[in-house]
């Protein structure tokens, strides 16, 4: 029992973007490991060695009175029956349709008490078609779905569409998902550590919640590359002082705003009270939860000498003391949302009123 | 938290079983104890014997199996159903053309065999004739009647009874939520559902009346009749949940008997066949008997492994009781 969790990557894409094309590659590299694929049909994938399970993707409401806390009863069954074979494979990967939404991928990990006792949600990868992304988050409420909900997103057939093209589809993608880790592919070839082993979902690993401003790998992390000005409480990636609709250069970086999917983060350096912060947060995801897609934090809580992390999918919030405060680090609270129309005013209000 | 210490003990009693496997499933075959493992195979141990007999069922991982004392039946994630007897004889029943994994199977008193791939339960009789059927969802659990040729099957938003042999649609008992497994009472008069929630869901086919069955700590993976019919025992809490069936009305209105509280979770019960008696297993290896009458409680394995029961069984005269848990590690104790 004491075995380590075996990690779940979860592959989504709109439909034609490559996603089939990235799980080939995955399972056809040699890297000396086994997975085990959940796929929806049985297609072209099928390699020696790993072991290939055909799925339904079936969701289903929890009978909790949330309409948006839905869960993928297939997985839960299949996982369990793996786990059966430990030890036959290193990890998990989930593949879904096109047309799927990733939240219930993600909170079935949340929701089973044995599928999370034995497996790990590893990361949520897009893979987005760079010439037709900007269309589908036009006409398609998928595709946003899973820009949104996205840890790795692959721009991907980037060879097919200029320079200048390539910055706008970023820059669209960050005006819905600023965190989430991009990488510019071709054919969907990456290197299989930038989309598997990210320990994305991993509240120890909640620690950095800046925005991923840069595109590619993030080699080239230049940490005065301040974006915009942060005012002393909270900065805002769907800023006012942004155009609507169009994009602008700043700093060198394309800035969209999305007038439907956008994404909202709160700061503060005064210390929080947990008697107020929870039942704000639970009340938030409770009534909002259809809106918020995902939510991450770390929170410095009064006279609480350690850091407190916590994730969540619409309303589902896993959270827990991860390490004792450092001498040389600053003591502060950040929450990061992402989601659909978000009630700014009310989220930051709220936010505020949790001051200790 | 009850102390053990005072409690009857009968581990000296048990002969260890070297399985080497993870068990999923025991059942008794005649004289032999058939441990089912979690991947390909079955061990036939026989009265006297100390090292098991391996017979190879599956290609792979083994998701369910019944037993009805003269043979087994197992469905695998290689799309197959097979069949075993006292002997080691296998039989394949079935192979999936797609290979969908078989995972729920259930066997009638009539010696038909009912199993599942996803969304299509099929049922093949004594004869050999075999009939399907196509569900609004994967299936989660099935359950024969105990008259006339029908089964119960569960899935999303409820449950369906089927006639096999009936040309009409399967009759849908409608509820809310992801139904897993799927018991019927000995009587036939009540349908009983574990669901994804903690909780159970029954009806009473009758009227089709609902009984809502909830406060247990996690989701319910067990949940077995008494031998008279009057409880319906299940695991999913930190103690034996008996939920009283005697009267008309089932447990309706009516709070469930609770017995041998162990601050563990119980795993897994399994119903002695004649007398008012249920192993327990918990989460921490440890297994009881528990009497219902008194609750008196009899210590067969203790918790010092601290690895959870993973299967129970009792032999047809519930002379013997045999068990396994995580890490490979199983007896059988005879209690006559």
């Amino acid at each position: 029992m004491s075995d380590k969790k075996t990690p779940v990557t979860v592959l989504t894409g709109y439909l034609g973007a490559g996603k089939t094309t990235l799980l080939n590659r995955i399972l056809s590299e040699q890297h000396g490991k086994k997975y085990a694929v959940i796929v929806n049909e049985f297609g072209e994938i099928g390699i020696d060695n790993d072991l290939i399970v055909d799925a339904d993707e079936e969701v289903f409401e929890m009978n909790n009175g949330c309409v948006c806390c839905t869960v993928r009863g297939d997985l839960i069954r299949i996982i369990e029956g793996l786990m059966r074979r430990k030890g036959k494979f290193d990890a998990i990967i989930v593949e879904t349709t096109g047309l799927a939404d990733p939240a219930p991928v993600a909170q079935t990990f949340f929701v089973d008490e044995e599928v999370g006792k034995k497996t790990r949600l590893d990361a949520v990868v897009t893979v987005a078609d760079a010439k037709w992304l900007k269309d589908r988050l036009k006409d398609a409420p998928e595709a946003k779905n899973q820009i949104a909900f996205a840890d790795v997103i692959l721009v991907n057939k980037a060879d097919l569409v200029s320079e200048a093209d390539l910055e706008d589809v970023e820059a669209r993608i960050r005006g819905i998902n600023p965190y989430a880790k991009l990488h510019r592919t071709t054919r969907s070839a990456i290197a299989l550590d930038q989309v598997l082993d990210r320990n994305a979902f991993d509240l120890d690993r909640i620690l950095d919640l800046e925005p991923e401003f840069l595109h590619g790998d993030g080699h080239a992390h230049d940490h005065d590359h301040h974006h915009h000005d942060h005012d002393h409480n909270h900065d805002h990636h769907h800023g006012h002082d942004h155009h609507h609709d169009h994009g602008h250069h700043h700093h060198g970086v394309k800035h969209y705003h999305d007038e439907e999917m956008q994404s909202l983060s709160l700061k503060t350096d005064k210390p929080l009270s947990p008697d107020k912060f929870f039942p704000w947060i639970q009340n938030l995801v409770a009534e909002d939860g259809p809106a918020i897609l995902r939510s991450k934090g770390i929170l410095s809580f009064k006279d609480d000498p350690d850091r407190f992390v916590f994730q969540g999918v619409h309303m589902i919030l896993d959270g827990d003391h991860q390490r004792p405060w450092k001498d040389d680090e600053k003591r502060e609270s950040r929450l990061v949302f992402i989601g659909r129309h978000l009630p700014e005013e009310k989220i930051r209000t709220g936010f505020e009123s949790c001051i200790a | 938290m009850s102390d053990h210490s005072q409690s009857v003990s009968i581990t000296e009693r048990v002969s260890t079983v070297v399985t080497g496997a993870s068990v999923i499933a025991i059942h008794f075959l005649k004289d032999k104890v058939a441990f089912v493992l979690a991947e390909e195979a079955v061990l036939l141990l026989a009265p006297d014997q100390d090292v098991p007999q391996r017979v190879a069922l599956h290609e792979g991982g083994i998701l369910a199996s019944a037993g009805d004392g003269t043979r087994i039946v197992t469905g695998g994630d290689d799309g197959k159903v097979v069949e075993i007897d006292a002997a080691g004889t296998t039989r394949t029943v079935f192979t999936d053309p797609k290979g969908k994994w078989v995972d729920q199977i259930a066997l009638g008193n009539d010696g038909a065999v009912a199993w599942s791939a996803g969304k299509v339960a099929q049922v093949a009789t004594r004869k050999g004739d075999v009939k399907s059927v196509e569900l609004r969802s994967t299936v989660g659990g099935l359950a024969f009647l105990p008259k006339g040729f029908r089964l119960a099957i569960a899935h999303y938003n409820g449950a369906s009874l089927w006639f096999p042999n009936a040309q009409a649609k399967p009759e849908f008992l409608e509820w809310k939520g992801s139904h897993l497994g799927i018991t019927v009472s000995p009587d036939g008069r009540f349908i009983v559902t574990t669901m994804q929630e903690p909780m159970l869901h029954g009806w009473r086919l009758v009227d089709a009346k609902h009984m809502r069955m909830s406060g247990y700590a996690t989701r319910v993976r067990s949940m077995q009749w008494t031998a008279n019919g009057d409880y319906l025992a299940t695991g999913g809490s930190d103690q034996l949940i008996l939920w009283p069936f005697s009267g008309k009305d089932g447990p309706m209105g009516k709070q469930p008997k609770l017995l041998a509280p162990h601050g563990k979770k119980l795993v897994i019960v399994a119903c002695h066949p004649t007398q008012p008696v249920v192993a327990a297993g918990y989460e921490d290896g440890m297994v009881l008997l528990v009497r219902i009458e008194d609750g008196a409680e009899v210590l067969v394995h203790s918790a010092e492994l601290n690895v959870p029961v993973t299967a129970l069984g009792w032999s047809g005269d519930g002379n013997q009781l045999a068990f396994a848990c995580e890490d490979r590690v199983a007896g059988v104790v005879d209690l006559a």
